[in-house]
């Protein structure tokens, strides 16, 4: 029976209620939302005058109505000490989402912890440290001075770079400016560690490094462009589920408008079902290639453009790359780059070689070429705007994959106009502001099988849990398992000891293959069940904010609520442990190395942001911001006038390409030949077994549900991660909806539910990536691909029930997810 | 668009005779010389008890448009032919369902080929099987069902909802 929250009537927000700019800290779209809070003694009224809608609530309200909020939206939390009635709510004002709330975003205020209500009980409150086999909470003092202790010994017994850290580099949640600032001075200013990686990627690199070399930034459009556009060229995206409000908002008015849509996916999704209803199948093309093929359909559409003459002659002579080739291809480049005619020596494929290798008819390829390029009747030309995400991004062949893509819209001067544009869709918000990272290098350090190999000794962990969420994790995890406990074990050990016995115990183990982890989380994580030392970061909106989304807009979204018990902001935490290195270093007679542990002394999040974003753009500050309210302002930001910040609507708009830092302002062609799998072991993996194993999102789950593990709306209806398999496969396996099951290959076992889903090719299935019931992970193969992108995409295994369905999934709906109209 | 739904929800009309709330009147306040006395308000919702129809006038998987707790909150009553959790009557089949999408607050279709609910605005998916949990969408609650009964002589009443419904911060208005 479905989980009912049993509300029948919820607290009126009051016309005087406190309001505060909040920005959505899930997917990289960043909905509007208002947040309001009011004392828990008072409560708005029905006449229009006593509620904060100025409407009479007494009455029905219509649909699309402001003035309605449900109970996912609704908590008490605490504010400047005191407990107070919290309403999170979409803003009609925010030109991002129009009022439109999803299902994540709109569970925010539900999503918040509460002594009151009880909500998210699982966030971390205090510091802990592993002490006599528990994890004992304890003191911010206490607990950085055992981490500063055994990182220093360590960088300084051996070097830096047996320091590993693991730390995100996004926005929204508990990223942004703030605290990529922190981390990224602690590490790359303060120290030079170059044996780091990403959260959702086993190096410290760039998931476009081929957009970028080509000198196009892979966020370079705005969101309006789907509205003014002829054609929406989608490839390895979903973003009715996974960037809800951007396709709602802007993409579905543009195919009402007329618009056409191209979507390159092994499966149906429902982006491809939507679209059909809103524009009518004759305008939606799905080309349902072969899994990993991405790139040799792109490379046949190129062809056909460049041969049928659908060119922008004139924008490629004056935007881009002359003549021949301007980067030869080398180990940091998986493909030379250069002008259109030397990428065409490479790219050059016909329609019928590609409809054999993309398993996809010929004529609709040619069709996806005339949809994205042939001009129209009056000889006018016609606009395209393109986006990819992780079907592109962690699929076959990064690099060059979505170099083909990018040199599609470059053929076509699709970049920097209206209508435009060729860009990644995201996953979370961006809000990168660093120190340079030329250090560690390209390729960067292939940081999991590093520590697999038993190299470094000490991990710091800034909100990622690889258990979740790397590749190859079976392996990973036994081996971080291991090597922690090591750790651990020494610590049991020296029980009773003093500080210094106790490091000296650590540093023991360390240097017997040990590895002593250090983690940094809001929650306790999976991977944190290896941790020795645990610090409690707080949210967006437990503390001030500033991240840009996928059209680069920038907003501060606002501090409404304290940070649940002594949590800090992941800045703040950063500049504790460079504090305390300054201290136990100088205590060790290390004087210059502690000084370069100086330039922490931040009291807020805004020092932070003053100490970093702000330097390298001096307009920008947070009042400043606040003025901006939601829809803030685009990125790069150029000015400020009139009391207002003066943002750049699109880039590139003058035709100089700048991504790659050449002078001549040229873009580059990508000679981005097919080469089938690119990464090791794929190939073999795929013929050995009978399922193709795609990794997928839903639109309930934020990520890997670091939040949503202990919501009960969420739970209720996926109790196991779901794993979609044609109807007739689960027959042939004796498989009934909600029966649970393995995954099996070389490489390890994963579990989950079977959830039938007719749409389906046979002999693939769709799981849901990052369970904490049941990593994907952990059957995908360690094949990356020269710079170190993982292949998450693409791995195959073999299915075994476990055990009919549980009192739980057998009550759950099975039906199929395309609305029936 | 495809269209096979049974009833458009969006052109009909709504049962509106003997739909009238019977919820209590709220208790007026009464101010002392100087001091307010505190109100005597009940903690929960007081839903109405209303009758919709009568078993016999329900066909199997032909939903019939109902109102409740008034007629501004639009609703189906379904038969849907086999028992469900939550179903009353005597093949424990008969459920009641808010159609205000709990998203945005369209008017939901009633699909009769799998007994769903379905958003004409933004594409969510209700199972009128399964309590109303949403199949697929952007509400972040399941469907508000409608707590039924029936009497000896096979009249259907509803007498409450398990969830809020949209456009009003109370089920029952006052």
């Amino acid at each position: 029976m479905a989980f009912k929250r049993q509300v029948g009537r919820l607290p009126i927000i009051p016309a005087d209620a406190q309001e505060f700019n909040v920005t959505c800290h899930y997917c990289i779209v960043g909905c509007g939302y208002k947040a309001y809070t009011w004392p828990m003694n008072r409560q708005g009224g029905t006449a229009p005058e006593q509620n904060k809608f100025g409407v009479d609530l007494s009455e029905q309200q219509v649909m699309d109505t402001e003035a309605w909020y449900a109970p996912s939206m609704y908590n008490v939390v605490r504010q400047n000490g005191r407990d107070v009635q919290l309403v999170v709510k979409p803003d009609v004002n925010c030109s991002v989402n129009s009022g439109l709330g999803s299902i994540r975003g709109a569970r925010m205020a539900e999503n918040r912890p509460s002594r009151v209500t009880g909500t998210q009980a699982q966030r971390l409150s205090d510091p802990l440290v592993w002490r006599n086999g528990v994890w004992q909470p304890t003191s911010w003092e206490d607990a950085l001075d055992l981490v500063a202790r055994v990182t220093a010994r360590v960088v300084t017994e051996g070097s830096e770079d047996d320091l590993v850290v693991s730390m995100f580099d996004h926005g929204g949640s508990a990223g942004g400016y703030e605290n990529t600032w922190g981390t990224g001075k602690l590490y790359f200013e303060s120290m030079k560690i170059k044996n780091c990686r990403i959260h959702n990627r086993p190096a410290y690199n760039s998931e476009v490094h081929s957009s970028r070399d080509m000198g196009v930034d892979e966020l370079n459009y705005a969101y309006k462009d789907y509205t003014l556009t002829d054609t929406i060229f989608m490839l390895g995206a979903n973003s009715m589920e996974t960037q809800t409000n951007l396709y709602l908002n802007h993409m579905v008015p543009g195919l009402q408008g007329g618009a056409k849509m191209v979507v390159v996916d092994p499966r149906r999704t429902l982006t491809i079902a939507s679209s059909e209803q809103y524009a009518g199948p004759e305008n939606v093309l799905h080309l349902a290639i072969k899994e990993g093929t991405d790139l040799a359909l792109c490379n046949a559409i190129l062809t056909e453009i460049v041969d049928k003459g659908w060119i922008d002659a004139e924008f490629i002579a004056a935007s881009t790359f002359p003549e021949g080739v301007a980067v030869a291809e080398d180990e940091a480049h998986p493909a030379s780059l250069g002008s259109l005619e030397h990428a065409m020596t490479a790219c050059r494929l016909s329609l019928d070689e590609a409809a054999e290798i993309c398993g996809v008819p010929a004529a609709d390829i040619a069709k996806a070429a005339e949809w994205i390029a042939k001009p129209k009747d009056d000889g006018s030309r016609r606009k395209c705007v393109t986006c990819y995400e992780k079907g592109i991004i962690w699929g076959n062949d990064n690099y060059r994959t979505i170099g083909a893509i990018v040199n599609i819209a470059l053929a076509t001067g699709n970049i920097g106009r209206e209508g435009g544009g060729v860009c990644r869709l995201g996953g979370h918000q961006e809000g990168y502001y660093r120190p340079g990272d030329a250090h560690v290098g390209r390729p960067a350090e292939y940081v999991d099988q590093f520590l697999i190999r038993g190299l470094g000794g000490v991990h710091h962990i800034w909100a990622c849990d690889h258990y979740k969420t790397t590749l190859n994790a079976s392996e990973f995890k036994r081996v971080h398992k291991r090597r922690s406990d090591m750790v651990k074990d020494a610590i049991d050990a020296a029980a009773g000891g003093t500080r210094e016995q106790v490091v000296d115990a650590i540093v023991s183990a360390i240097n017997a293959g040990g590895l002593f982890v250090v983690d940094v989380d809001i929650i306790h994580s999976q991977i944190g069940q290896n941790a020795h030392v645990i610090l409690p970061a707080c949210e967006a909106n437990e503390m001030n904010l500033t991240s840009m989304n996928g059209e680069r807009r920038l907003r501060l979204s606002e501090k409404y609520m304290d940070p649940w018990g002594n949590s800090k902001p992941d800045a703040l935490i950063a500049a504790g442990v460079a504090q305390s290195m300054e201290r136990v270093l100088r205590e060790m007679g290390m004087y210059a190395y502690a000084d370069q542990f100086k330039g922490y002394d931040w009291a807020t999040e805004e020092d932070a942001f003053m100490d970093g974003y702000n330097k390298g753009n001096p307009e920008v500050t947070y009042e400043r911001l606040r003025a901006m309210g939601n829809n803030g302002v685009q990125e790069p930001v150029v000015g400020f006038e009139n009391g207002q910040l003066v943002g750049t609507e699109r880039l590139y708009t003058d035709g100089r390409f700048t991504r790659h830092g050449r002078e001549d302002g040229k873009a580059l062609f990508c000679a981005a030949g097919w080469r089938g799998w690119q990464a090791p072991g794929k190939a073999r993996e795929q013929a050995a077994h009978r399922f193709w194993i795609n990794n997928v999102r839903a639109n309930i789950f934020w990520q890997n549900q670091f939040l949503d593990q202990k919501n009960d709306f969420v739970q209720d209806r996926y109790p196991h991660p779901f794993v979609e398999m044609h109807p007739d496969d689960m027959v042939e396996l004796g498989l009934n909806p909600g029966d649970l099951l393995e995954i099996i290959n070389d490489n390890g076992v994963t579990q989950g539910m079977a959830y039938p889903m007719p749409t389906l090719k046979r002999n693939t299935v769709a799981m849901v990536f990052g369970s904490p019931a049941g990593s994907q992970g952990n059957v995908v193969n360690p094949g990356v691909n020269e710079l170190v992108l993982p292949d998450y995409k693409h791995c195959w295994g073999d299915i075994r029930k476990i055990s009919n369905a549980t009192a739980q999934t057998a009550g759950i709906s099975f039906k199929s997810h395309e609305v029936v109209l | 668009m495809k269209c096979n739904r049974l009833v458009d929800v969006g052109r009909r009309q709504f049962l509106r005779g003997g739909l009238v709330a019977t919820a209590g009147a709220a208790a007026a306040t009464v101010v002392g010389t100087g001091q307010a006395q505190a109100q005597t308000a009940l903690a929960l919702v007081d839903y109405p008890a209303n009758r919709l129809a009568n078993i016999a006038d329900l066909a199997v998987n032909e939903p019939m448009d109902i109102g409740y707790p008034d007629a501004d909150s639009p609703g189906i009553l379904i038969k849907l032919g086999q028992a469900v959790e939550g179903g009353v009557g005597p093949d424990g089949d008969i459920v009641a369902y808010s159609v205000l999408c709990p998203h945005k607050g369209w008017l939901l279709s009633y699909n009769a080929g799998d007994k769903t609910l379905n958003c004409p605005g933004h594409h969510s998916r209700f199972d009128c099987e399964s309590g109303g949990q949403q199949i697929w969408g952007h509400a972040t609650q399941n469907l508000p069902q409608f707590k039924l009964r029936v009497e000896d002589n096979g009249d259907i009443y509803a007498d409450g909802v398990d969830e809020l419904i949209f456009g009003r911060l109370s089920n029952v208005l006052a």
